[in-house]
């Protein structure tokens, strides 16, 4: 399934990446499976999301844990922990 | 109930009179306006340019401004976030809020800066002398709002 995935911040930077679309295997249904999934695309993103790092989630705009679900055409956004205010 | 999300200062006395005036029914009016430091963890600021997620920041701003409406009897809150880069005594935040009386516009103000804190999409980095810095999200934003949760 296709969906479209943000990255901001810090970790905008260490990917190098700001959006991109992605073509899903049809067994990535989770938020884990994802980071799971990307981790195989080497170093720096194993180190993304090697849980030494908290690495924040959202689908469709709403903030989620790493078991949320996964629809064809979301919206998937990774960033840090928020800074505003 | 309204937000701004936007990259021009703003005047907050034009704004407290604004918002008093619209709303005769009103008996107080309770602000916070978050500002710049020009020192951060032992080091002097020179910009802080706040990035944010267009779309999702404007969800979570409005999301908790019904929890507020949703806790406290309410007549009217407005938040105003400043995104870009911005120096020391820049205004960053403004959240106004309107109640009969003062406690529900005292304690929904804090409630809205606490979930702001945590919950909507901005992030800051700083520009010091020695170079440029995500600034970390702070352990006591979390323990703020869990305040509200007990």
């Amino acid at each position: 399934m296709k969906i479209k995935v943000l990255y901001f911040a810090r970790i905008k930077e260490a990917v190098n990446y700001s959006t991109e679309e992605l073509d899903l295997p049809s067994e990535i249904l989770t938020i884990t499976a994802l980071k799971n999934w990307l981790t195989l695309r080497g170093e720096v993103w194993a180190n993304l999301f090697d849980g030494k790092q908290v690495v924040r989630a959202a689908i469709n705009h709403n903030l989620v844990d790493d078991l949320a679900q996964i629809q064809a055409n979301d919206e998937v956004a990774f960033f840090p922990p928020v800074t505003g205010g | 109930m309204s937000i701004q999300v936007q990259t021009e200062d703003f005047d907050v006395g034009l704004l407290l009179n604004q918002l008093r005036l619209a709303n005769p029914s009103a008996g107080a009016l309770v602000s916070f306006v978050g500002q710049v430091r020009d020192v951060n963890d032992g080091d002097s600021v020179n910009t802080l340019t706040l990035e944010h997620y267009p779309g999702m920041t404007e969800t979570a701003l409005a999301a908790i401004e019904t929890q507020a409406h949703a806790r406290w009897k309410l007549i009217d809150t407005l938040i105003i976030h400043r995104v870009g880069t911005l120096k020391p005594l820049d205004q960053i935040v403004f959240v106004a809020v309107l109640s009969a009386h003062r406690g529900e516009a005292f304690k929904a103000c804090e409630f809205i800066m606490d979930y702001l804190k945590t919950q909507a999409p901005f992030w800051k980095k700083e520009i010091t002398p020695t170079g440029e810095r995500w600034v970390d999200a702070k352990s006591s934003d979390d323990e703020s709002l869990n305040r509200w949760n007990k």
